[in-house]
This record gives structure tokens, sequence and C-alpha cells, in this order.
């Protein structure tokens, strides 16, 4: 198998807008597999040598022909994402490697599977919805999906859709600035009430900023699911 | 080869000879781990040097706070490609707590071990001579539990990873075992200054 850590030069194929300040990237795939919820090391060069990197989670599904899927957020006085968001175009060729990390979860480690996304921290959570619905279309998993706004809501008429379509997968959408729920935040109530539609996960994926994902992770701990079983992934480093 | 279009914003000359390739200065003092926070109490808590299975030595909370001092300040760099310049930590160094316990190391590679069962592998000459501690306090304060308390490891020249949050104990090794990351791709040294990220590198 290919080296995942070597650096190599892949090629945009897609830019498509997911959100008002969220894009797609489609890529080439990947010279190996993935597993759902793992991210690249991307590396931008100037012409003096000067370098930044970052990392993207993944939200494609391993193996999915149409290239891999980044959902690049820009972010204020972003370096590379004000890059990606204002000059990148199809056919530019990006250093990427990877995929790297252990916030994933593949098909043949079953479920129930609990996944809590804050934001952007949804990306790699969609992969597993994905990866779900192609590999392990009997695995209970429940998606509880924070955001600001139904328009900031990444891959909401996706997520929705597979909610109403696909058995065994369940879309709570929180929205915490409009609407009913203006104000609200995952709290007890949410968790429990997701533990008892899904079942005790066997598995749990949090992801989100970082004191969203220390509470959300706190309440699990609460609710009683076993700490070794729940993996986190934290933005704003 | 270039990439198209971008000339990126490089720091200031004073910050960048401060900044290992490929890592760009943070405020924040961000927080990456595994899973939840564990909730590691000090009543009951206790500090141990194994080799392989084997208890060497062992302190309490109580205990090792009895022990001489040490601090350390600089700048600190986590894989995750940010650093935090001019940290200031105080614990016990590694070469007090072997004095302590009247033990030369007795192996030449560590598996430093958390409460989280999290483990990463550390040769004994870059835990000794000063180098490294079991830190307690972060600028001067009881070090938070989400960036390791009671206490963590604090190796400061390797990627952070290597500083072990939660840290319960040091297990020499007769070889250089990989812990939790290195068995996960992650670079078995893990020097910032040569980019150490992933194996190969």
């Amino acid at each position: 198998m290919a080296d995942p850590f070597r650096w190599r030069s892949t090629t945009i194929r897609a830019i498509a807008p997911a959100t008002a300040r969220v894009k797609s990237f489609r890529f080439e795939p990947l010279d190996g597999p993935h597993r759902a919820g793992q991210h690249v090391d991307v590396r931008l060069i100037a012409p003096d040598g000067y370098q930044a990197q970052r990392s993207y989670s993944i939200a494609s599904a391993p193996g999915d022909p149409a290239g891999l899927e980044l959902m690049i957020e820009r972010l204020p006085d972003g370096e590379v994402s004000g890059f990606f968001d204002e000059i990148a175009e199809v056919g530019d060729a990006i250093e990427m490697r990877g995929p790297v990390g252990a916030f994933a979860w593949g098909a043949s480690e079953g479920g129930p599977v609990l996944l809590v996304g804050g934001g952007s921290g949804v990306v790699p959570l969609i992969a597993m919805v994905r990866e779900r619905a192609l590999r392990a279309p009997h695995v209970p998993m429940l998606l509880l999906y924070s955001v600001r706004s139904a328009a900031e809501a990444i891959a909401r008429g996706e997520l929705a859709a597979r909610s109403r379509d696909e058995t065994g997968f369940d879309l709570t959408l929180l929205l915490t600035r409009e609407g009913p729920t203006a104000g609200r935040r995952i709290d007890r109530v949410m968790i429990d009430t997701a533990i008892e539609c899904l079942g005790m996960p066997r598995h749990s994926f949090v992801c989100g900023g970082n004191a969203f994902v220390g509470t959300v992770a706190d309440l699990l701990v609460d609710a009683g699911v076993r700490p070794a079983t729940i993996r986190t992934e934290r933005f704003g480093g | 080869m270039a990439t198209r279009g971008f000339t990126g914003r490089p720091p200031a000359a004073e910050i960048a000879k401060r900044l290992p390739p490929g890592q760009h200065l943070t405020d924040d003092f961000p927080v990456l781990q595994m899973g939840p926070t564990p909730r590691v109490a000090t009543e009951g808590w206790r500090f141990t040097l194994r080799q392989g299975s084997r208890p060497l030595a062992s302190w309490t909370w109580d205990e090792l706070q009895a022990l001489p001092r040490t601090r350390w300040g600089g700048d600190i760099h986590c894989v995750t490609k940010w650093s935090k310049f001019d940290t200031a930590w105080e614990g016990v160094t590694i070469d007090d707590l072997l004095a302590a316990a009247g033990l030369e190391a007795p192996t030449g590679f560590v598996l430093a071990e958390g409460h989280d069962d999290y483990t990463t592998n550390i040769p004994v000459p870059d835990l000794t001579g000063g180098k490294a501690m079991i830190a307690t306090l972060y600028e001067g304060q009881p070090i938070e539990p989400d960036h390791g308390g009671p206490a963590r490891l604090l190796v400061p020249h390797l990627y952070f990873w290597k500083s072990a949050k939660w840290v319960k104990g040091l297990r020499f090794t007769e070889r250089d075992e990989a812990g939790f990351w290195e068995l996960r791709g992650y670079h078995m040294y893990g020097d910032p200054w040569r980019e150490q990220r992933f194996t190969g590198d």
C-alpha cells in the first residue's frame, strides 16, 4: 500500500458552495482507502518557499468514485482557508498527505453510533453517515447537529433526506441562533433523548469547537457512556 | 512546486526563527486529546515507575509535592501545527524522581502512561538531564484538567503529543515500543525542528 505520509500533488476536480462560508472541494482520490472521520494535511507553497500547512477532515466516504471531498470553512484572516475561498480553481495542483487520525469509524465496527457535531465539526461525521449508508445500512446511527442557523448547516438537504429515507439513521438538528430553539445548547435532556432513541452507543464521536466538544463529552460521560468509547476531535487550534 | 496564486503571510523574522518548519504561532492553548477529559482526583492519585509490569517506585500526590521542584519556561510545539511561545511550567524533573527513588534508569526507553490509557514512547536520554518533568503547575496555577491536570509529563523539546496528559506513570521498556499515536503512524521520536510528524519524516 502507498505510504499515506508521503506528500503528493493532487488536483482540484470540482468546487461548489456548501453554505455562505463553506465550500466543497473535490480532489483526485487518495492512493489508498481512508477510514471515515480521518483528515488529510494540506500544504501550500509560496514562490519564495514559504509553506503553510493545515489539517482538513474528509467529508467523502472511503472509495467515493467522485473523489476526495473536503469542506473548507472561510475563517476570518484565514491564511489557508482564504486561499481556498478566493484563489483556488478547478485544475489547481495542491500538495496533500494522509489519511491521518484515530477519530474514525468503519462499517465493520458496528453500532449503535452516536455522532455529535457543532458547526463545521460535522464534516468528518458526514463521512461516517455516508460510510454507513454505503457499507453498513443495518447499523443504527444518530447525528445530533448543533449549528447557528439552517443556512449555516452543512449538507442539510442530504442529511435530512437520509434521515427520511434511510431506516436506522436519524438526524436531530439544533438551531442555536434562530427559531424556537434559539439560545438552547446541547444539554443532558437532548443527550438522554438521543440515547433513548438510538440505544446505548457502542461508539460516540464528538467534533466541533473546543468548548463544545468538552461540554458534550462530559455530558456523554454523565449519561453513562463509557469514556473509552468516546472519540473527540476539536477545531479552533 | 509553488502553489498557484499563494503568497501566504510569513510571520515576522523574530517569530519565524522560533517556529519549527510547518508551524504557526497561536495565542490560545488548544486542547487535543482522543476522548473525554478523565476525572482524576489528587486523593488516591499515585505516580509509579515500572520496569515491565514490576513497580520500581511510587509516590502519592503529597509525596510528589514534597520532592524538589523545578520551573521551566519556553516554547511548545504541537504536531497539529500550532506553537505556543513562553509557556511556564513547574513540577518535578525525572532526574529528581529517579534520585528520590535511588534508581538509575534500568533501560533505554520509556512508555509514558496516562489515566486515559494513552501511551507514548520516549528515549530515556530525552527525559533526563533536566529535559523533562512531571508538571503540576502551569503559569503558577494547578494545571486545568483539559490540559492534563493534575499532572502531565512535559517533554517540551519534542512534539507535544509526547507530553502525556493525566500521566500516572513511566514504564521502562527494553526496546523503543510504539505508543498510541506512534502505532497509528506518528513518528517514533517527534523532533519538531526536523519536522518528524509521521513515520518516514
